[in-house]
């Protein structure tokens, strides 16, 4: 069969795909040199500042700022009116910007604004305790879940499980520098996930053709799906900007970034799920809520993974005065992981069966990832010594130490988004890629090297690799994990038009035809002869005064990249039943993802998941104050991220070779985010022998647990 | 605002309690070792008189080895002294309240958060940045673990984070896992790097005892 066009090497001939490739910004980071957002100082830039409301749910009486501008250079800027309901505490109502950040601190405080503050709701973990906030969607059903649940062979299992809001946490805060260079043009450094989509997301609410506005991101603190749009701090600077005619510096602090620049839903649920006493899983009930905010929330994906035949959900959507919902890594799977695979744990425990077995007995339901599935429990059960360690629900062993195992499986999509980008090599051998794409730590400038490196048989270290300037042709937003297989897949398109070219401007002078040619360990040579050769410089010398210019695009010929992984996670724990903390000894992480490009950057997003994950499973709740409205812990100290002694050993294998690799370049970002709670929850069920049926695992709930029967 | 000299050495809490916007005395706990330094750092000489600010003060600040003169008001912390006054942007504001170590740097050798030390405090002390350890386009070798061992992902806790190590390698050149995880825990990192972190860090130390050349 004819390789297509557009194809990846075949293993063999793979110089840099699949090897561990250093990051190429590494150097920049580690050095200090980099230069994000919250680092751009621009001549005369004045500091800007929020005045957010207190309350959760008011509406704004009166707004003075008299004596806020009589500070010396503070300038301030309404940025909602007298009369407007306020829905969340933290939600901006004035700007204020100064010479000094000091100043304008200052000023925050000479700001007054009078509320008549309204009823306000931020709980939903009780449905009962929601009223008239509870909005029930349509129930759903396939199958025949009365029969199924009626059959005397059922074995059926109860539960409650969930999830609360947590936030993203990015460690550069949400916010942008805006500079007008004149009355019509704009430039914005932002910390952004979507460079190419921001200057058409703001140019009508500043009266300015998209193509007069350029951003910046030459490096981004962080996004995880919290930075997709301009945000109204974005919007309003521009326009604060041009008023004032200096450029603004506005970064959210710390507290408000917690509190308002994003929130992950909180997923809710009851659970009937019903299996033959031969393990296999017949049916699921479920009744779920979950909010995002005054929006509400929407249903989760359940039963996750697992395509039961007989099923009926229904939903409530609760709307709340907790602050916008913003997609989190992985929207709605780690939620949804929790509340199905903690619910066929249970199961599987009344069973008496071994998780894994049950999960590999009932992996045909996980429909076209039926072996993907049962390759990775085998693979993941081995490396976390399954076999040895696990046991029955309850560590019967005596002291209070209790140790335990839980596994979880996930999936996502993962396609590469649309991209363009502008291949150029010059006469004088130097290559360059420029796109307008945004590295959120995930390595998207090292992938583009490599791949271009890859087509041209150069090392990575030869290849010029230009984003973060929203002039470079337009690439997708970076979210869902579509960036490596968008990025990937139109630098491989660019990169081997451009190849070709170079092949048909030194073929003649190498006696072959252009088809006859290959680039390899730094040479354009005939294939299979290496004594009719040039150097890579000589090559492109050929090329006269003229460079070649090409644009590789993702979608086009041929297929580079698919969507859907699997993906398999197994926890260790040791509970101290005196104290009820939790340790985590081990994670294990087993993954797909098509084809890895670099196996290194690969893991380290493996790596990274695991952590995050062990953060929100043990650590992470946006903490809510009934009475005030109010986050409690919109800071650093109580609102947890795990530490480096938390962590325990992270054991991250890639599934790689045949039957991964033809599936080509996958994206990776979300996947391994989504079964930590699930496997660390079920892990320490294993351990103390009852449930706790909400993340975050925090010592009180272990001990409440316990001491309602647990094996304390 | 205005800052007398002549108490006697005061607690982590009450030196952060000048600053506006440090609300709470709870910001000293997550420093430990840092922290400490820090107010050792601040104590004034026996005996001394001097009352600074509001406004702004003319100070010196030693930075890197060169001196650099600037005017800040009293309240100004030797972050926003460093980022905001001199455009010296490597330890990055995140929490600014004492709780992830992204702004570290070392006074005197000492680990800080830039973000609880006041700019005129630092005033006499070798203050080092991370922009002082590529010397020559050579990258210092914890920076150079970090890159080897992918400890960087977004890398906004990457400086905080190289100086911490650097610091921790001075003071203890032989760590084991376990003293990594204590001495290190006051560094947060969002992206999940410490798997990184780790090896990196026991890399570094071979390096920086000649055990391994790094390029
Ligand atoms: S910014 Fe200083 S410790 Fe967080
Ligand atoms: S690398 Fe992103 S916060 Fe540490």
């Amino acid at each position: 069969m004819p390789k297509c066009k557009y194809d990846w090497p075949e293993a063999g001939e793979r110089h840099l795909i699949g090897t561990r490739i250093d990051r190429i910004d590494g150097p920049a980071k580690s050095s200090g040199q980099a230069k994000y957002t919250y680092d751009i100082n621009r001549p005369g830039m004045l500091f800007g500042k929020i005045v957010a409301c207190p309350y959760a749910h008011a509406k704004i009486k009166s707004i003075d700022t008299a004596e806020a501008e009589k500070l010396p250079g503070v300038k301030v800027h309404l940025v909602q009116n007298v009369g407007t309901e306020i829905q969340w505490a933290g939600d901006e109502v004035v700007y204020v910007a100064a010479p000094t950040e000091e100043l304008a601190s200052d000023a925050v405080a000479k700001v007054k604004v009078e509320y008549d503050v309204l009823p306000h709701l931020v709980h939903d973990e009780d449905l009962s305790k929601v009223g008239d906030r509870g909005k029930p969607a349509a129930e759903q059903k396939s199958g025949d879940t009365v029969a199924a649940f009626k059959d005397p062979d059922a074995v059926i299992s109860e539960g409650f499980y969930g999830t609360p809001i947590v936030t993203h946490c990015c460690l550069e805060a949400h916010g942008q520098v805006t500079e007008w260079a004149d009355a019509q043009n704009l430039k914005v450094w932002a910390s952004t996930q979507n460079l190419s989509g921001l200057p058409g997301a703001i140019a009508e609410a500043i009266g300015v053709p998209a193509t007069n506005i350029e951003i910046f991101t030459p490096y981004m603190g962080g996004g995880f799906g919290s930075k997709f749009g301009p945000d109204r701090w974005g919007i309003e600077c521009s326009k604060f900007s041009k008023e004032v005619g200096k450029p603004i510096k506005m970064m959210l602090e710390r507290d408000l970034e917690l509190m308002m620049a994003g929130s992950r839903p909180s997923h809710y649920a009851k659970v009937r799920v019903a299996a033959k006493k031969d393990g296999t899983i017949t049916a699921w009930e479920s009744d779920s809520w979950s909010t995002g905010g005054p929006a509400g929330g929407g249903k989760p994906p359940i039963p996750y993974v697992f395509n039961i035949p007989n099923q009926v959900t229904r939903h409530t959507s609760v709307s709340t005065n907790t602050g916008p919902a913003r997609a989190w890594r992985a929207p709605n799977h780690p939620q949804s992981a929790v509340l199905t695979m903690c619910a066929l744990d249970d199961l599987a425990a009344k069973l008496n069966m071994d998780p894994i077995e049950f999960f590999h007995k009932n992996a045909d339901l996980a429909s076209e990832r039926t072996e993907v599935y049962r390759q990775e429990l085998r693979k993941a059960a081995e490396l976390a010594d399954w076999q040895k360690l696990w046991h029955p629900r309850g560590d019967k062993t005596p002291g209070h130490i209790k140790r335990g195992l839980g596994v979880s499986m996930h999936t996502w999509g993962g396609r590469g988004h649309n991209s363009n980008c502008n291949v150029t090599v010059n006469p004088d051998g130097s290559v360059e890629v420029a796109l307008g794409s945004q590295d959120l730590g995930t390595g998207t400038r090292t992938i583009i090297a490599l791949t271009a490196a890859e087509t041209f048989g150069l090392p990575i270290e030869a290849i010029t690799v230009k984003i973060g300037d929203s002039k470079y042709p337009a690439s997708g937003a970076s979210g869902g994990s579509t960036t490596v297989g968008g990025v990937s897949a139109s630098t491989r398109r660019g990169t081997i038009d451009a190849r070709d070219q170079l092949f048909a401007a030194v073929a003649p002078g190498l006696g072959a035809q252009p088809d006859q040619l290959e680039a390899v360990g730094g040479k354009i040579q005939v294939k299979g002869d290496s004594s009719k050769s040039l150097t890579w410089k000589q090559a492109c010398a050929k090329l006269g005064v003229k460079p070649v210019q090409v644009t590789g695009k993702n979608p086009g010929l041929c297929e580079l990249g698919s969507s859907g992984v699997g993906g398999v996670e197994i926890a260790d724990v040791s509970i101290d039943t005196e104290t009820g903390l939790v340790k985590i000894n081990k994670m294990v992480c087993v993954q797909d993802c098509g084809l890895v490009l670099d196996l290194k950057t690969a893991e380290s997003q493996c790596y990274g998941a695991l952590i995050m994950g062990i953060t929100y499973s043990l650590f992470e709740e946006k903490i809510m104050d009934a009475t005030t409205g109010r986050m409690v812990n919109p800071n650093m100290e109580f609102y947890k991220l795990a530490g480096i002694g938390d962590i325990g050993e992270l054991v991250v294998h890639m599934m790689t070779g045949p039957g991964y690799d033809e599936r080509g370049v996958i994206g990776l970002g979300e996947p391994p985010v989504i079964s930590p709670g699930a496997a660390i929850s079920n892990a320490v069920a294993n351990a103390i022998g009852v449930r706790i049926p909400t993340i975050p695992i925090t010592p009180d709930k272990v001990l409440a647990a316990l001491e309602k029967g647990g094996m304390a | 605002m205005s800052r007398k000299k002549d108490k006697p050495r005061k607690s982590a809490a009450e030196a952060f309690s000048r600053r506006d916007f440090l609300k709470g005395a709870g910001v000293a706990v997550s420093g430990g070792l840092m922290v400490g330094e820090q107010v050792a750092g601040a104590t004034p000489p026996e005996g001394a008189t001097q009352v600074l600010g509001p406004g702004a003060v003319p100070i010196t600040l030693k930075i890197n080895g060169r001196p650099h003169k600037l005017n800040v008001e009293p309240r100004v912390t030797l972050l926003d002294a460093l980022r905001n006054h001199l455009d010296i942007t490597g330890a990055k504001k995140v929490c600014d309240r004492a709780a992830c170590g992204a702004c570290t740097v070392t006074l005197n050798g000492n680990p800080v958060y830039a973000c609880a030390v006041l700019a005129i405090e630092a005033q006499g002390k070798e203050i080092q940045t991370i922009e002082s350890l590529t010397t020559g386009g050579k990258l210092h070798p914890v920076s150079a673990a970090f890159v080897e061992h992918d400890a960087q992902q977004c890398g906004f806790c990457t400086p905080g984070f190289v100086m911490a190590v650097k610091a921790f390698l001075d003071k203890n050149p032989n760590p084991t896992m376990q003293d990594i995880e204590k001495g290190l825990g006051g560094n947060l990192c969002r992206c999940g790097t410490y798997v990184g972190v780790r090896q990196a860090v026991l890399e570094a130390a071979k390096a920086m005892k000649g055990g391994k050349a790094h390029a």
